[in-house]
C-alpha cells in the first residue's frame, strides 16, 4: 500500500494551494455578501491551465485523471473561498464530461478547447421542481420542429447561470408513460442560454453566494442535433457515469472545507484566553475539534481511495457514495465545532468561520442528498430491498 | 547565458513550529515545506531573463528528499534542468559549508549569473550568498531590488536603510542576493507541473562535488547548541480605568522613566 501523493499530485497540491492562497477571507467574504462571482480568482486558475485538467490533451487540456481534479479541488477548498472557491471552478471543470465521453467529435471540438481554457461557461440543468430527486419525473421537454428541437420547461438550482453561455439540459424528448423504463426517453442538450428564450431567477440562498445558483424558465428555445449528446432518449444515462466522479471531488473538496475550519479553529483555540488561559487547553473545545480533525483525516482516504479506483477502472460506486456522505458530514461537524470555538465571534461575519459553517451544509443535500446516499449503499453494498 | 539560482526548501510559512524536545531543531516530520519566500524572487527575476534572451535557468539545492518537491516547483515554473544535493552527511552543516556545496555546483556549471535569496525564512542567516560569491571570486550584491543587464555588466538596485537605493554596476559573472517583494512571483501553471517532470534532475552527494570533507557536524565551525522560545516576561504592568486614567497614568509612567 502506498498512501504517498506522487510528484504530480503533490506539485498539483503545492500549486494549487499557493494561487488559491492569494485571495484572501476579505475577498470571499466581500464576494460572498455582495454576491459577486470572484472574476479575477477564476481567471487566475483559467490562465493557468487549470480549468482543463481533466480535458484530453488533443483538446488543448491536461488529459489527467479524477485523483488530480480531487487533488486540485481539494486544494482550493482548503483556502479562504472554501465551497464558494471550489464551485467556481467545479462546474467548469466536470460541467464538460458528458461532452467529452459522448459528445460527437464535432461538437468536441467546437467546445472543449473553450472549456479547456475556461472561455466557455456551462450550467447544468437537470434538476426540477416537481421532479426532485426522482429525475424520470422531469417535466421539460424538447419536441422535433423540422430539423431541429423546440426545447419547453422549467429548471432549477442551475449553478453559474448567470454566466454561462451554455446549459447541460436534460428533457424528456419521449414521454414516461411511453417508455420501457422510467429512465429512458430523456436527451442531454448542450444548449444555448439565450436570452430570448431563457429567463434566469437567482435564488436567495443560504449560503455560497459568490457563486449563484437559479431558476431558467425555458420557452421555445430551438436546439440544433449537433448539440444533442450522444443519442436521443439515451441522456440519462450519460449523466450516470459522471455521477461518481463528481462524487469523489465534492468529497474531496469537503475535507478541504474541514480543514479550513480546523484551521482557523485550532488557531483561535490557542490564541484566545478566557479564565487565564488559552480556551484549546479545555478538553471540552479540544476534543471535539481532535475528533472533527479525525472523521476528516478518514473521509479523505476513502475519497482518495474512491479516485484511485476510478482512475485504475476498477468499480468505485460504493466508495464514491461513501466518501461524499462521509466527507460531507465531516466537513459540516468541523465548521460547526468552528464556530462553537469562536463562541460569540463565531457568530460574527468578520470571523468567517460562519461563512464556511453556511457553506459546508450544502454537500450534505447537493447534488445527491445524503440520505439517497444511503439508499444506495442499503440497496447495492448491502443488498436489501429498495425502500422507494 | 547561464543563470544558477540557488534555492532552500523551509517550512511553509504557515506550519506551526514546534521545537524538538532535545533542543537541536524543529519537528519536521508533519509539516508542510516551500520555498523559501527570498529565493522565490531570485527564481523569478532569473526566469524573466530567460523571458527576454536566449538563457538557460539551473536551479541547485541542498537537502533531503522532499526537497525534489521544491526543484519540481521551480521546474514547473519555468527553470530548465534541477541539481539536488541529496547527502546525510551534509547534515549540520553551517554557512559556510553550505557555500562550500553550491560554489562547487557553481564551478561545475560556470553560470554568467547566480541568484540566491537574501537570507532562508527559517535561518535568517543572510550570509551565503556573499560566501559563495566570495568562493567563486565574483563580484556581488546584496539586498537587490532590481537586476538589469546591459552587455557584460549588470546593474542592480540596492535597497538602503530608511528606503534609498545605490545603484551598482556589477562585472559578469556576478552573484546576486535579492530582497523580498522585488517582483509578481509566477505560479507554475498545470501544463508547466505536468512538463517538470520530463526535465532532468540530477542528485548529486558531497563526494560527488569533491567537497565531502568540507561539510557536515564535523566540518561546521558554528553548532547550534539550542533552540528554545523565550519564557513570557512578567515586567508588563497594565493600567486600568477610564481613558483619561490611562493617559494620564501613561503619561506619569513616560516621564518617570524619563523616557521623554
Ligand atoms: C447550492 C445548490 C446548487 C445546486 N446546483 C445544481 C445544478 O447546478 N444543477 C442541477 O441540476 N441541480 C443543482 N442542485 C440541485 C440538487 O441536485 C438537488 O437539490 C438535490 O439533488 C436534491 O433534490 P431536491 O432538492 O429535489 O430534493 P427532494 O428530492 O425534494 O428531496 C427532499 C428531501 O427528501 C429526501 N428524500 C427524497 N426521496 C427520498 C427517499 N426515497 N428516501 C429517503 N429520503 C428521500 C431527500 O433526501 C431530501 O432530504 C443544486 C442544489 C443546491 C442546494
Amino acid at each position: 500500500m502506498d498512501f504517498k501523493y506522487d510528484d504530480d499530485l503533490q506539485n498539483i497540491e503545492n500549486e494549487a494551494s499557493r494561487l488559491a492562497g492569494q485571495f484572501d477571507d476579505d475577498y470571499w467574504r466581500e464576494h460572498d455578501e455582495k454576491h459577486e462571482f470572484p472574476w479575477e480568482f477564476y481567471n487566475a486558475f483559467a490562465e493557468q491551465g487549470w480549468i482543463g485538467v481533466i480535458v484530453p490533451e488533443e483538446y488543448g487540456g491536461s488529459g489527467l485523471g479524477i485523483s488530480h481534479a480531487a487533488v486540485l479541488l481539494n486544494a482550493v477548498a482548503h483556502s479562504a473561498g472554501v465551497q464558494n472557491a471550489a464551485s467556481t471552478l467545479h462546474l467548469s471543470i466536470f460541467g464538460m464530461g458528458p461532452v467529452i465521453h459522448h459528445g460527437s467529435e464535432e461538437l468536441k471540438q467546437r467546445t472543449l478547447p473553450a472549456t479547456a481554457s475556461g472561455a466557455l461557461h456551462v450550467s447544468f440543468g437537470v434538476t426540477e421542481d416537481d421532479a426532485g430527486t426522482d429525475t424520470s419525473r422531469i417535466r421539460t421537454f424538447a419536441r422535433r420542429d423540422g430539423d431541429h428541437w423546440v426545447i419547453n420547461g422549467k429548471k432549477i438550482w442551475n449553478t453559474k447561470a448567470q454566466q454561462a453561455q451554455k446549459i447541460l439540459l436534460l428533457a424528456r424528448t419521449t414521454p414516461r408513460e411511453e417508455c420501457a423504463k422510467p429512465l429512458q426517453g430523456m436527451t442531454l442538450f448542450l444548449a444555448d442560454l439565450d436570452p430570448n428564450h431563457c429567463e434566469i431567477r437567482p435564488i436567495d440562498k443560504c449560503g455560497r453566494n459568490a457563486v449563484n445558483s437559479n431558476e431558467v424558465f425555458i420557452q421555445d428555445l430551438p436546439v440544433s442535433d449537433d448539440d444533442v449528446i450522444g443519442e436521443v432518449d439515451k441522456g440519462f444515462y450519460y449523466l450516470l457515469d459522471g455521477l461518481n466522479p463528481e462524487r469523489i471531488v465534492i468529497a474531496s473538496e469537503c475535507c478541504g472545507i474541514g480543514r479550513q475550519a480546523i484551521d482557523k479553529a485550532v488557531h483561535y483555540a490557542r490564541e484566545r484566553e478566557v479564565f487565564d488561559r488559552p480556551i484549546g487547553m479545555n478538553q471540552a473545545i479540544a476534543h471535539p475539534l481532535a475528533d472533527a480533525y479525525s472523521e476528516l483525516e478518514a473521509a479523505d482516504l476513502l475519497w482518495q481511495k474512491a479516485a484511485w479506483a476510478y482512475d485504475t477502472g476498477e468499480p468505485c460506486g460504493p466508495l464514491a457514495n461513501m466518501a461524499k456522505l462521509r466527507a460531507s458530514e465531516a466537513s459540516f461537524k468541523a465548521c460547526d465545532r468552528a464556530v462553537q470555538t469562536f463562541g460569540g465571534m463565531g457568530y460574527a461575519k468578520e470571523c468567517n468561520v460562519e461563512r464556511y459553517w453556511r457553506e459546508s451544509r450544502m454537500s450534505r443535500i447537493a447534488p445527491i442528498s445524503n440520505e439517497m446516499v444511503l439508499n444506495f449503499v442499503s440497496e447495492h453494498v448491502l443488498g436489501l430491498p429498495r425502500s422507494y | 547565458m547561464k543563470i544558477l539560482v540557488c534555492l532552500k526548501q523551509v517550512p511553509h510559512q504557515d506550519a506551526r513550529l514546534d521545537i524538538k524536545s532535545d533542543g537541536s531543531w524543529i519537528q519536521e516530520e508533519s509539516i508542510k515545506f516551500e520555498i523559501n519566500s527570498y529565493d522565490t524572487y531570485a527564481l523569478e527575476e532569473a526566469l524573466r531573463i530567460k523571458d527576454e534572451k536566449e538563457a538557460e535557468v539551473v536551479v541547485a539545492s541542498i537537502g533531503p528528499d522532499r526537497t525534489t518537491q521544491a526543484l519540481r516547483t521551480a521546474l514547473g515554473m519555468g527553470a530548465d534542468r534541477a541539481v539536488h544535493v541529496n547527502d546525510e552527511s551534509v547534515e549540520g552543516s553551517d554557512a559556510l559549508a553550505i557555500a562550500k556545496i553550491l560554489a562547487a555546483i557553481g564551478k561545475e556549471e560556470s553560470p554568467d549569473l547566480v541568484f540566491t535569496g537574501l537570507m532562508a525564512d527559517d535561518g535568517n542567516f543572510a550570509s551565503v550568498g556573499p560566501m559563495v560569491a566570495e568562493l567563486l571570486e565574483m563580484p556581488h550584491a546584496t539586498a537587490v531590488m532590481s537586476a538589469s543587464l546591459e552587455g557584460e555588466k549588470l546593474i542592480a538596485e540596492r535597497e538602503l536603510e530608511g528606503g534609498a537605493l545605490e545603484v551598482v554596476e556589477l562585472q559578469l559573472p556576478c552573484l546576486l542576493a535579492v530582497q523580498t517583494g522585488i517582483n509578481q512571483v509566477r505560479y507554475a501553471s498545470l501544463k508547466g507541473i505536468m512538463a517538470a517532470k520530463k526535465k532532468p534532475l540530477d542528485t548529486r552527494s558531497a563526494a560527488d562535488l569533491g567537497v565531502q570533507e568540507l561539510v557536515g557536524t564535523g566540518a561546521a565551525k558554528i553548532k547550534v547548541q539550542e533552540i528554545y522560545v523565550p519564557p513570557k516576561t512578567q515586567g508588563a504592568e497594565i493600567l486600568e480605568g477610564s481613558t483619561t486614567d490611562v493617559a494620564e497614568g501613561l503619561v506619569a509612567k513616560i516621564k518617570e522613566l524619563g523616557l521623554l
